[in-house]
Order: C-alpha cells, then sequence, then structure tokens
C-alpha cells in the first residue's frame, strides 16, 4: 500500500525526562521516527520536555515545542497546530498515556487528530489488564491466575485463591513503579497498600506467582494488510520474578526447541492481532515452565519499548523507524532493508551471534535503600555486548559496566551468607555465582537456589574453569592456544593479568608479540546470507575479518557507555552532535559505545558503529584497524577521559584539548598553582590520604568543609563535614573503601553556584551560557534546577567572563570546557574547570539555538570559531530553567533532601518570558504538580526561619494556610504571618506525617537541620515523596516555587516552539544524513 | 578439553581447522548453510539434506539437546554438521540426549569451533561447494584430493536413495482402523519429511506412502481422492521417469507438490529448473503470495529452482520469493494442482504457510463436488 496523502501534519509525544523505566531508549525511537516522518515529507510537530535528546533538535522535527508533557500542553499544542494525526507509540509509557488522556477528554475528537499505530481500543486491551485477560481467554492463551483488586480488603480476599508467594502489580505506573511480591500476609498489606496508593486509578492487580519460571520476549511487527513479522526472540538468564529491564537478557533465544520456539511465535501473532495493535512494533512477554513447557502470557506492550530498543541493535532492524513508516500505511514489503539494500523489510532477522544485555544500578547512590531486584525496576542503564559465543558476549558486557571493584566479593563470605545472596536475585548476583562457582558448587545446586537455567549456569561454569586453568600459568608460560582460546572466550587483557600475576600491559605486549588480535565481524540482519552494506561491526577471536576500513580521513568518537546518575543522555548527545557535524563536512566517523538505548548507537549516525565496550583494550584494537586521523575523548564524560592519558601513551591521535590540560584540571595541585598564577581565587582546599592528616588541613581551612575522593562521577560519595568526628568517620570509611586521596575543600555556605560553558579554539573563546544554580552551593550542579540568562550583578558577570577567557586559554582548550563558579560576598571562586563537554551542553544548546557540541566537534579538527560568526557571548531570549527529575519514588526510604552527591537521573526544561513561568513549566515537566491553593507546611532550620518569612508571606498573599511546627510557627507569627500548629511526628497525633496521608497538605518547604539529619524530618520528606505532594529542600528552591505558583495564579502558560524562538538557527551544519 | 582437532576443506582449497564432535571419522557432500535459530534435529533428520554436510550459521549449537518428538524421518540424512560452537549440556525439558551423543548413535562426523561466518561468506560468494570434514588426518592436502571423487550435486539424482522401498499407511493404524470415509492421499516419497505426514493426516486424509518410482498403474489401484508430491534431496533434472508419471497422473487426479515435488510437477509441464549459487535454507524468507498479496515468513530447503521465464501458459505463478525474487510457488490455470517451493510444514521454521494444506484438503473435496455433480 501506498502511504497516506489524507494526512499532513503529525504530533509526536516524547518521552519526558530520563527516569528509571523510561530513558533514552525513547529520545533513539523517537529521533528514528521523526526522521522517518519527515523523509517522507510529512509535517512533524514534536512536544517533548527533555532538551537532552537529539529529537527535540530543531532539525528533527518542523515545530518542536520543549514543554511540559501534560494533557493541558498538548491540548494548547494541538489547538495551535491541528495536525490530522497523533503517533503516540515512540515515547514510552508516558506518550501512551496521554495518548488516552486526550482521547478520553475528548480533545482529539473535538480537533480531528487520528490515533495512528495503536489506536485507543487496542491500547486499552495492551494495558488494561482486565481487558487482556479477556482478549487471551477468547483466543485461549493462558495467563496466571489473577484478580484486580481496589481496596485492601478485596486484595487480602484474593490471595485466598491465589496463595502465596503473590505477585502486586499496581495499574498504570511506569516500570512496575509500586509493585512486589510477597511470600506472608505481612509483606502483602505492606507492598499492596503502596500499591494501591501509586496507581492513578487506585486499583492493583493480584497474581499467582510463576517465579522461576523461565521468561521469554518477541519483538513483534504488523503493518495494516495485517502481514506479522517477529523481529527478535529474547531469553531472559533471570527466571521470572526479576522485572525485564532489571534481568540480564540474551538474544536470541537460547534453551528452546523450535517447537516450542514456534508455539510462542504462534502466540504473538494471535495475540497482536487480537489486540489490534494495526500497525508498527509491540513487545509480548511470556513464561515458560521449565518442567512441561507449560506456556503463559505475561503482558504486551503496544509501543516501541526498551526491548524494542535492544532488538533494533541486537539484529540491525530499526524497528522505530520502519513502525514509523508502518504507520503511515506503507507495508512491510514495500520498506527497504537498510543493510542489505537488496532484500526487504518484510521478514525476520536471524543473527549469527549472541547479544547479551546486562543492566546497570546505582545501589551506591541511594545506600539506605534494598539492593534487591524484583518486579520493580531500578536500575539506571545497561549495556549491550556482542559476541560469537554467550560467554564471549557475557564477558564483553562485564567489561562494559565499568564496575571496577565493586564487583569483587568478599572471598571470606561464608557459605550461608553467598546461599542467600544467590538465591536472592541482586545486582552483584553474577559476581557472587562466579564466586560460588569458583567454590566449586555444582550447576544443580545454584539452578535450585537461583531457578537460573542450566545452560547458563554451565556457561558460567565454563568461564570458572577456565579462569582455574590459567590461574595455574604465568604469562611466558601460557600458551599461544591456550592464551587464544582465553580471548576467544571473552576475557580481557586486564582480568588475564589479574588471573596470570602481571600488569595489563605486558599482556597486551605478549598477545601482540603472538599475534593474537581480534576480528570484526557485521551485523547484517541475516547470518551473512545476503552483503551487508552498512558497516555495524563487533569484535571477536575468529579467522576473518569484515572491517574493511576505508582511507578517508576519519575521526573515532569514544561514547560515554553505560546511562548512569552523572553521566547520562547528555554525553550521547554530544557525541552523536559531533558524528552529525563531522559527516556533514565530509569526515567519516567511528562511533565507539556499547550502550544499545542511545542514538549514538543507531547504525545511522554515525559512518561506522563499533558497538564495543569503551576500554583501553577495545578501543586500541578499532585504532589499529581504522587507523583514524583523529579520536575524539571530550565529549563522552568520564568513560573515554578515563582512557585519554594511556591512549595518548599508546600513540593515539587524540584531538581536541590535550589529554595533559585535562588530566591538569583534574589534578588539585597543579591546578592550584595555575589559578594562582592566574590571580583566580578559588575555595581554601587540601588533599588527605590518613585521618590525621585530614583533620589538619580542615582546621586549617575551617569548617564546615566539603569531602570527595579524587577522580569521581556525579559527586560520588561528596559530603559537606561541619565538625572535626564527621570528618574522621568519613575519612575512615573513605580508606576502607580504598577510594584513595580524599580532598577536602572549604565549602562556601549559602553562596550562589554557576555554571559557565564555553567554545574555544585555542585562543578565542566564546562564552556559550552562564547558568545560575537555584539550588545554592553545597546541592550537586546535576541536582541544581538552573536558569538562564543569569540574574547576577554585571560586574561578578565580567569577573566570570574574564576567568573562563583565562582558562580556556591557559589549559590550551581546543572544544568545550565547562566552569562551577560560586558567589559569596561579592567575590568569585573558582570550584572547579573540566575542560570537556558537559551535563549542561544540551540545555545550553537548546537555550541558545547554538548546537555548541557540533561546533567543539569542528574546533577539535582545526576550524576556528571566527568561522561561525558568532557572538563573543551567545544570546539568551526568554527565560530558560533545566530541572532535574529524581527516582525517590523508586527507592522507598530514601531521604529526598538534596545535597553534594547526584541522584537526578534526567532533566526538563521550562521557556517562558518570565522566571516564574519558565520554571512552573519546568516544575510541570518534572511531574511536580504545584499547587494554586491550599496548605503549605514550613518547617525549617534556624539559619533559614528570616529568609522563609518573606517566602510565608508571599505565599500567604496567594492565598494558601500556612502550617509549622512549633519553632517555626513561633518565627512566623513574630513576623505576622498566620500559622496553625501542627505536631512533630515524635510529639502527638495527629502530627504532619498523618496530615500529609490524608491529603490536607498541599506543599512542604523543609530544609534540613545542618549536620544532624532528624528521623522526623526524613519521615516528612518520604511521606511527601510517597504521596505526591512536591517537596521543596532549599530555601533558594522555595522562593522559585513561590514565583511559579504566583505566575500559575496569574495566567495561563502559552507553548511555544524552538524555531520560532531561533528565527536564524546556527545549524547550517550537521542536520541528519 | 580432551577435544580430538579436525579438518574442514573444500574444493577449492578453502581450509579450517576445529575439533571433532559427534562421531570422529570423515565426511563428505555438499557444503550448505541453514540461517535457522533453532531446530537442528529437525534439520539432520529431513531427508532433502541428503548428501550434503549443513553448517549452521547460529554459533551455539546442541544448547536444548535431543528429543524423542522432534525427528523429520528415522534416521540422520545430513552427512555431517558445522558448528562455531557446540554445547555438549542440553537444557530442556523434552531432551533425552545431547546432541554428540545422538551424532555418535547415527554414525554422523561434525566439526566445531571453525569460523562458521567466514565458511558461510565465502559460500555466500563462491556457491555451494564439496567438502570433506575429517578427524583421521591433519594433512589437507589428502583431503583435497580425495574431495575430486566426491559426485557434483548439478545432476545426481538422490530421491530415490533416500525414498522408501515400498508403499505404507500413515497413521500406520489409519486404514486398517476402518475410517474408510476419510479422503485417500497417495504420497510420493521423494524423502518426505514426517512433518508433511503429520499435517497431511490434521486434515482428516488417510495416506499411502509410495516410493519415488510408482507407476500411474499403481496409483491408479490404490484409487486414491489425491497425490501428494514430497519434497527431497537432488537435482530434479534427471528424475525424467517421475516426472512422466507425474504429467500422466495430472490428468486424473488433484495434486500438491511441495520442493523437489513442486519442481517434478514444474518439469512434468515442460518449465525448466536450474541451480541456486548456494540456495535458500532458513527459517525467514519472506514469500508473497500473489492471490492474496500476503506476505509469509517461511521455511526453506532447496538448492533448485524453477525457472519463472519456462512456465508454460497453463502455469501460473503464485508465490514469489521477495528476497531474491525467484518462483516459490504455481497452479494449474485449468487443473486441480498447486505446489510450492518452501516448507509450509516448517518444522523447523514458521507456520505461516500451514493454510496450503487446508487448500488442498478444500480442493478435495471441491474436487469431489464435482465428480458427484457430473
Amino acid at each position: 500500500m501506498p502511504k497516506r496523502t489524507d494526512i499532513k501534519k503529525i504530533l509526536i509525544i516524547g518521552s519526558g525526562p530520563i527516569i528509571i523505566g523510561q530513558a533514552c531508549e525513547f529520545d533513539y525511537s523517537g529521533t528514528q521516527a521523526c526522521k522517518a516522518l519527515k523523509q517522507e515529507g510529512f509535517e512533524v510537530v514534536l512536544v517533548n520536555s527533555n532538551p537532552a535528546t537529539i529529537m527535540t533538535d530543531p532539525e528533527f522535527s518542523d515545530r518542536t515545542y520543549i514543554e511540559p508533557l501534560t494533557v493541558e500542553t498538548l491540548a494548547k499544542v494541538i489547538e495551535k497546530e491541528r495536525p490530522q494525526a497523533l503517533l503516540p507509540t515512540v515515547g514510552g509509557q508516558t506518550a501512551l498515556n496521554l495518548a488516552v488522556a486526550l482521547s478520553e477528554q475528548g480533545i482529539l475528537e473535538k480537533y480531528q487528530v487520528e490515533l495512528i499505530g495503536a489506536k485507543l481500543s487496542a491500547i486499552h486491551i495492551a494495558e488494561d489488564r482486565k481487558l487482556f485477560k479477556q482478549a487471551m481467554d477468547e483466543i485461549g492463551l493462558p495467563m496466571p491466575k489473577a484478580a484486580f483488586v481496589k481496596t485492601l480488603d478485596q486484595a487480602l480476599a484474593a490471595t485466598e485463591e491465589i496463595g502465596y508467594p503473590a505477585i502486586i502489580r499496581p495499574s498504570f505506573t511506569l516500570g512496575g513503579s509500586g509493585g512486589g511480591i510477597a511470600y506472608n500476609t505481612e509483606e502483602f498489606v505492606q507492598i499492596a497498600a503502596t500499591g494501591l496508593s501509586l496507581s492513578p486509578i487506585h486499583e492493583i492487580l493480584v497474581e499467582e506467582s510463576i517465579i522461576g519460571w523461565k521468561e521469554y520476549e518477541l519483538e513483534v511487527m504488523r503493518d495494516l494488510a495485517d502481514n506479522v513479522v517477529i523481529v527478535c526472540s529474547i531469553e531472559n538468564f533471570d527466571p521470572l520474578g526479576v522485572h525485564t529491564g532489571d534481568s540480564i537478557t540474551v538474544a536470541p533465544i537460547q534453551t528452546l526447541t523450535d517447537r516450542e520456539y514456534q508455539e510462542m511465535r504462534d502466540a504473538a501473532i494471535k495475540i497482536i492481532r487480537k489486540v489490534g495493535v494495526e500497525t508498527g512494533g509491540s513487545n509480548i512477554q511470556f513464561a515458560v515452565s521449565p518442567k512441561d513447557g507449560q506456556l503463559r502470557i505475561i503482558e504486551m506492550n503496544p509501543r516501541v519499548s526498551r526491548s524494542s530498543a535492544l532488538a533494533s541493535k541486537a539484529t540491525g532492524f530499526p524497528i522505530a523507524k520502519i513502525a514509523a513508516k508502518l504507520a503511515l500505511g506503507y507495508t512491510l514489503d514495500e520498506i527497504p532493508n537498510d543493510i542489505t539494500k537488496k532484500t526487504p523489510a518484510c521478514f525476520e532477522p536471524t543473527i549469527d551471534y549472541v547479544v547479551v544485555k546486562i543492566p546497570k544500578w546505582a545501589f551506591e547512590k541511594f545506600p539506605a535503600t534494598k539492593t534487591n531486584l524484583g518486579t520493580q525496576m531500578k536500575s539506571v542503564g545497561e549495556i549491550m555486548a556482542i559476541g560469537r559465543t554467550f560467554k564471549e558476549a557475557l564477558l564483553k558486557g562485564i567489561r562494559s559496566l565499568e564496575l571496577g571493584k565493586s564487583w569483587d566479593i568478599d572471598q571470606s563470605t561464608d557459605e550461608d551468607e553467598l546461599r542467600r545472596h544467590i538465591a536472592n536475585p541482586n545486582w552483584l548476583r553474577l559476581a557472587y555465582l562466579r564466586e560460588a562457582l569458583d567454590r566449586g558448587w555444582t550447576i544443580d545446586l545454584l539452578h535450585e537456589l537461583t531457578g537460573i537455567d542450566i545452560w547458563f549456569l554451565d556457561q558460567l561454569n565454563e568461564i570458572a574453569k577456565m579462569q582455574l586453568e590459567l590461574k595455574k600459568h604465568k604469562l611466558e608460560t601460557l600458551s599461544c592456544e591456550l592464551f587464544f582460546n582465553a580471548k576467544q572466550m571473552g576475557f580481557s587483557d586486564r582480568r588475564l593479568a589479574i588471573l596470570l600475576g602481571c600488569l595489563e600491559k605486558e599482556v597486551r605486549a605478549r598477545r601482540l608479540e603472538l599475534n593474537i588480535k581480534p576480528v570484526y565481524k557485521r551485523v547484517d540482519t541475516c547470518a551473512g546470507e545476503f552483503e551487508s552494506f552498512t558497516p555495524y561491526l563487533y569484535s571477536t577471536y575468529e579467522e576473518e575479518c569484515e572491517a574493511n576500513p576505508t582511507n578517508e580521513k576519519k575521526i573515532m568518537i569514544l561514547g560515554s557507555g553505560p546511562n548512569r546518575i552523572g553521566q547520562g543522555i547528555e554525553f550521547d548527545y554530544c557525541c552523536s552532535h559531533a558524528s552529525f557535524a563531522l559527516r556533514s563536512i565530509g569526515y567519516e566517523t567511528i562511533m565507539v559505545n556499547c550502550n544499545p538505548e542511545t542514538v549514538s548507537t543507531d547504525y545511522d549516525t554515525s559512518s561506522r558503529l563499533y558497538f564495543e565496550p569503551v576500554t583501553f583494550e577495545d578501543v586500541m584494537h578499532i585504532v589499529d584497524v581504522e587507523k583514524p586521523t583523529g579520536v575524539i575523548v571530550q565529549l563522552g564524560g568520564q568513560t573515554p577521559l578515563n582512557l585519554a592519558l594511556e591512549l595518548l601513551e599508546a600513540g593515539v591521535p587524540i584531538i581536541g584539548t590535550s589529554p595533559e590540560s585535562i588530566d591538569l584540571a583534574e589534578d588539585r595541585e597543579r591546578f592550584g598553582t595555575l589559578l594562582k598564577e592566574l590571580n583566580i581565587l578559588q575555595p581554601a582546599s587540601g588533599m588527605a590520604t590518613s585521618v590525621d592528616e585530614a583533620i589538619k588541613v580542615a582546621s586549617k581551612i575551617g569548617y564546615p568543609v566539603l569531602v570527595r575522593p579524587s577522580y569521581v562521577l556525579g559527586g560520588r560519595a561528596m559530603m559537606i563535614v561541619y565538625d572535626q568526628n564527621a570528618l574522621a568517620h568519613y575519612m575512615d570509611n573513605a580508606l576502607k573503601a580504598s577510594l584513595g586521596a580524599v580532598l577536602i575543600d572549604s565549602f562556601l555556605e549559602s553562596a550562589i553556584e554557576i555554571d559557565v560553558d564555553a567554545l574555544c579554539d585555542g585562543e578565542t573563546t566564546v562564552i556559550a551560557g552562564i547558568q545560575e544554580h537555584i539550588e545554592e552551593a553545597g546541592i550537586h550542579s546535576g541536582d541544581s534546577s538552573c536558569i538562564m540568562p543569569a540574574s547576577i550583578p554585571s560586574q561578578e558577570l565580567e569577573v566570570m567572563r574574564d576567568y573562563t577567557r583565562k582558562l580556556a586559554k591557559a589549559l590550551k582548550v581546543v572544544g568545550l570546557m565547562n566552569i562551577q563558579f560560586a558567589i559569596k560576598s561579592g567575590k568569585v571562586y573558582v570550584l572547579e574547570v573540566n575542560p570537556r563537554a558537559s551535563r549542561t551542553v544540551p540545555f545550553v544548546s537548546k537555550a541558545t539555538g547554538v548546537p555548541i557540541a557540533k561546533i567543539a566537534s569542528l574546533l577539535m579538527v582545526g576550524r576556528k570559531l571566527a568561522e561561525f560568526n558568532l557572538a563573543p557571548e551567545l544570546e539568551v531570549k526568554r527565560c530558560q530553567v533545566k530541572t532535574p527529575v529524581f527516582p525517590f519514588a523508586k527507592f522507598p526510604g530514601v531521604d529526598p533532601v538534596l545535597g553534594p552527591e547526584m541522584r537526578s537521573t534526567g532533566e526538563v526544561m521550562g521557556i517562558a518570558d518570565n522566571f516564574g513561568a519558565a520554571y512552573l513549566k519546568a516544575q510541570y515537566g518534572a511531574g511536580n504538580r504545584l499547587p494554586s491553593s491550599g496548605k503549605v507546611f514550613i518547617s525549617v532550620n534556624n539559619d533559614h526561619k528570616d529568609a522563609v518569612i518573606d517566602i510565608a508571606r508571599r505565599l500567604q498573599d496567594l492565598g494558601f494556610k500556612i502550617i509549622a511546627t512549633r519553632g517555626t510557627r513561633d518565627s512566623l507569627l513574630k513576623a505576622g504571618i498566620d500559622t496553625e500548629f501542627v505536631f512533630k511526628v515524635e510529639e502527638g497525633r495527629p502530627n504532619i506525617v498523618d496530615q500529609i496521608k490524608s491529603k490536607k497538605i498541599s506543599l512542604v518547604i523543609n530544609t534540613p537541620l545542618g549536620k544532624h539529619s532528624f528521623y522526623d524530618e526524613r519521615a516528612i520528606r518520604s511521606a511527601a515523596t510517597q504521596y505526591s505532594v512536591p517537596c521543596i529542600t532549599t530555601i533558594t528552591g522555595a522562593k522559585a516555587v513561590v514565583s511559579a505558583i504566583e505566575a500559575l495564579q496569574k495566567e495561563p502558560l502559552n507553548v511555544g516552539y524552538l524555531q520560532e524562538y531561533h528565527q536564524n538557527p546556527n545549524y547550517i551544519f550537521g542536520t541528519q544524513n | 578439553m580432551n577435544k580430538l582437532p579436525a579438518l574442514l576443506v573444500l574444493e577449492d582449497g578453502l581450509v579450517f581447522r576445529g575439533y571433532s564432535f559427534g562421531k570422529n571419522g570423515e565426511t563428505s557432500g555438499e557444503v550448505v548453510f541453514n540461517t535457522s535459530l533453532t531446530g537442528y534435529q529437525e534439520i539432520l533428520t529431513d531427508p532433502s539434506y541428503f548428501g550434503q554436510i549443513v553448517v549452521m550459521t547460529y554459533p551455539l549449537i546442541g544448547n536444548y539437546g535431543v528429543n524423542s518428538e522432534d525427528n523429520e524421518s528415522d534416521k540422520v540424512f545430513a552427512q555431517g554438521l558445522i558448528v562455531r560452537e557446540y554445547s555438549e549440556l542440553a537444557s530442556n525439558w523434552r531432551s533425552n540426549k545431547s546432541l554428540g551423543q545422538y551424532l555418535s548413535e547415527n554414525n554422523i562426523v561434525g566439526i566445531s569451533d571453525i569460523d562458521t561466518r567466514k565458511l558461510v561468506r565465502h559460500i555466500r560468494s563462491q556457491g555451494a561447494m564439496r567438502g570433506i570434514i575429517s578427524s583421521k588426518t591433519t594433512d589437507s592436502n589428502i583431503l583435497l584430493e580425495q574431495i575430486k571423487n566426491i559426485p557434483k550435486m548439478l545432476g545426481q539424482e538422490l530421491a530415490t536413495k533416500v525414498s522408501c522401498k515400498s508403499p505404507y499407511t500413515w497413521p500406520k493404524s489409519n486404514l486398517s482402523s476402518g475410517i474408510s470415509n476419510l479422503p485417500h492421499i497417495v504420497a510420493y516419497d521423494f524423502g518426505i519429511k514426517h512433518n508433511i505426514l503429520r499435517s497431511l493426516e490434521l486434515e482428516h486424509f488417510k495416506l499411502t506412502v509410495v516410493p519415488a518410482l510408482t507407476n500411474v498403474d499403481e496409483v491408479k489401484q490404490l484409487n486414491p481422492d489425491g497425490i501428494f508430491l514430497s519434497n527431497g534431496p537432488g537435482d530434479p533434472e534427471p528424475l525424467k521417469e517421475a516426472a512422466t508419471t507425474i504429467r500422466k497422473l495430472a490428468d486424473l487426479y488433484p495434486i500438491f507438490g511441495i520442493c523437489l515435488g513442486h519442481q517434478l510437477l514444474a518439469l512434468a509441464f515442460g518449465a525448466k529448473t536450474y541451480k541456486l549459487k548456494f540456495g535458500h535454507r532458513g527459517a525467514n524468507q519472506p514469500v508473497k503470495n500473489l492471490l492474496t498479496n500476503k506476505i509469509e515468513i517461511t521455511a526453506h530447503n532447496h538448492g533448485f529452482s524453477v525457472e519463472i521465464d519456462s512456465l508454460p501458459n497453463e502455469l501460473e505463478m503464485t508465490h514469489l520469493n521477495l528476497n531474491d525474487n525467484t518462483l516459490e510457488g504455481m497452479q494449474h490455470r485449468y487443473l486441480p494442482i498447486f505446489s510450492v517451493q518452501y516448507h509450509p510444514e516448517a518444522a523447523p521454521g514458521p507456520h505461516d504457510a500451514s493454510y496450503l494444506f487446508q487448500k488442498f484438503s478444500s480442493l478435495l473435496s471441491k474436487q469431489n463436488r464435482l465428480v458427484l455433480s457430473k
């Protein structure tokens, strides 16, 4: 069927900020969809609140609305744009839920907007478990026993038939939020109550547990002519019971015969037809009993998903792109396979390698939370690895995770404890299994404890056996054959060095001497049956190499590896931009990365894609084969930076700011000297490697001090310490964890913090963005909201500009640089200089309309800033606010108070004419529904008692009632503000937590009491998080919220698009290819 | 890790060194690749692989072992098996032995730990060719010499070698059980797969399976309601006798042909067949049904194909391969006769084309009505 001609303009809804369960895979799929629709000549209108996405770059749509993803906003966009169709299937659960809401509220009908891809009825059937169950019954496919309940009593009644363990799944929550497995009534009551409260319709599903069954997924595509293909089959390493987002997964299926696989395939086809997903991709999950092969249908997602992104990367079949084309009316046979060029997309990819996905967790950021895995997803990122065997893919995957020492299990762990860790799924499960196998535990025992298929366990055992064998040798005595076998199995040089008791570089030298090198094979969708025209490559140790490098001038870009807190989509954004820009001026670009969720690992993004771990060894192999003209390390965050010096030493041509400069900026001592030479202030600081030394340094500097290990990401293990005892305690822990030297800085209390991003070509500097943090110094810059333009006296701005230029010159920056400043008592201090891309690059690019990462990449190949016709400082029109988004709801018991350790997973942007409105949009975008009336609870520490008075007064003027605990109330009353009294948690009932739980409070302002953190405040903040009451933990944040509420009361919010904000966009180069 | 080294040598001199699995020893045949991710047991027992050594493109083979239910015939017909990594441990509730043990018991030589992707790409670019697997010698020159004695696939008649020697009924109890009003099908066994018989049985046919060279009179004596022409190994061209018989049967009975049966039907009506460079073997081939415009994902196993341009007017192309635009199915414009090049019985592979068995069934009942109305 040809494409539809009755549609001209299509609305796409993005997935919003990166959160657990909904990450940058939706930028990948959304970008593909935007590109596909534009290529077909449709006008694309996009709404997404996340500025750090490629899809929100102005060239990917005709109208790009960076606006909060709410029904109100979308209704306004629809009213303004009048699209004929809405594609709701590429923006995750968020987009699907919004499409349903728009439809149910009659907005789509009013403006005659047609849902394409999935109709409302199909979404309902797939999303509503009751309807889905009924549909499955009608086609004779079994689901687990289950009951939907709306109250705790009904829930308990349901368990009588269903029994324990029972699974609790709240309806309509993201990533299984609020769900769990209960083994007894007590646990059940707890989980069911949480689930009921988290579900937007206060409903949970209580389900028969089929924990321990094998779990599978199929990715299915259907077109309007009712052709159906299965793109990829996936087997979960972890049996049912662990959320598939938290499971290690393997493609294709490993332990089913064709007969069983085909039964599942038949079921999948029946399901997509029955549910009525007309076009596009769906993900269907199955459970299979390991005892007799009984099949159960678990669920279906009628949209592209995390798994479909993985399946696309695993097979080379771009699901989102093809889904978008199918929604336009094309049929599968009309769409060519990009990789083979000659065959159509109407086929089922077959692969001749094994793909392993391993999630990456951030439990170290949330020490108060349990590290066990269950039905609620907790991982923040993932890696994918490709190998010719499962063992090779798994080992490549493990090194892609960059786990370092957290992977080492204490070998003195006793048997009982080890058994417990193995039996209860947790994030270190693989490491515990390795330890158990090393101790000689049998596969049968491990299978009994874990339910993991014996085939997988046997594979792990083969790795364990190889390790034992290797340990018997020294590097010199290791035979060439055994050496090769170990490499072929997937062992890294680093691991071999540990096993053989030598250095990694010795392993490498010996290996090259023996001529043991990897070859590169292609991901071609067809297992070699047809010629591949797309260089999408992975390494393995075999005979034939298919890399076929060209003689073009080429730049290699090192990606940022798995997403984690502190290093997320922003860096992938920068890497992708570099590739777009360099390609547009005729360079061949080579991307190296291992994150399947990203745009950078789309085979379309770069001329050549190496889906490989970003480690020294793996990068060097590619360098040896490709011989790039230049290698970019400054755009992918800490992952490539950590390799920079080693690569330089190995003769790799690193372009842009030299690794020595990057290193200099990270080296406290040398950098301190440089600042002194330049006459730039920085907070007094020192370094310590022992408790005594630390105390000495701190007393010289004066408390409070900011302490942190050197070389860390995202403020890991960073703390503000107010006295000697706390410092000694911190040092003790740091030494135990072998974190190396600890940096001690004077902490500038209540200072204003500023982020400055700049571009420099080695001589000239352009100030790209001066961003004022809303939260004061001491809150991690990634966790602070920030605003452009900054509202800082021009004198101080001038000092910062001057410092920036001086530093850029001194460090000979070529590319991007980020500086963090603090201003206290009119003095400007430099906190940190990073001569590399920072987390704020996408925000600054969106705020200014200038793609600074693209320009940076061109500077790195010798272009000069003068060629770009930029002002010395980029202009910012309107008010632009960036606000972080936190995962606290996923980690019950974690205190949501902000601090120096970064914990946000994503960000949103608000753009408006004034600060209040921009901040309000950002708050909406972040999911914080600020109230326009109601009761505000205020409890602040003594330092803030004065500052909060003005806030309370403004709130009172806005019509809010104020309620406070004793101390705060007294000071507010004194200031003449009418304040109601409420008990603290320990004082009596009903106390403030009761009030929050009974929904009498609409806003919480609660600043932590300095050095002590009381149970009371934690309980308040946790309750607020749980009951979705906005909770503000800083005074500056509270001020901003008041401004936002003022804006909220004043007038309705307007919506606007980037293309109108930036009339003459400076993105003439590096658009999509 | 006491694996016995083994060699794979191709007729053009390419040598791969790996390890023996299954039976140690030597085997030879035409080396072909199959891209199916699952189904090695069905593939090994498919008589169409007679004379061939199969390389599985999926690198991990043996994971789910071998069971007693998934055989496509009574023995292993492939001459040898080539894999990247063989898993001795088998994990599946239906498995009753490892693949290696099964191959040993059936005297089948396998080789593992070679760069199978290199081998597949070589065959893709150079065409399917003869090869030897051996764990008897490490001297590739000796093996290269021996390859010259292996017959080439082109021009080889193999169907009669795998066909049953005398007729039998399927299921064995069926004819004697007294259910006589079911339509009776005579199925020519050129190397028939069990799942074809099972699929026909599901359509409530009673079946008599006959040897490849059964003549028209012998068929008439069985008084069938329809004729089925099975899949099988080798070049269809030398089976002139079978083609002649089929032409005669075509005037008498409804006919359904699969694979070699389809090629013989084409030859019977004067069309031509030719050898494909490396054939179609896998479970993911897109075939368009030109009568309905629907696309089926289908199982394939063929090295020869029918020339589209050679089809006489009375034959109409009904199915087309979307990967390479080769002919995948045809029907007679006037007679109740149709055939497909691919495998609606799957095993291994998707079930998208199973409707063809129902089509045969309805063709027969229509035919019966026609006969009755006369």
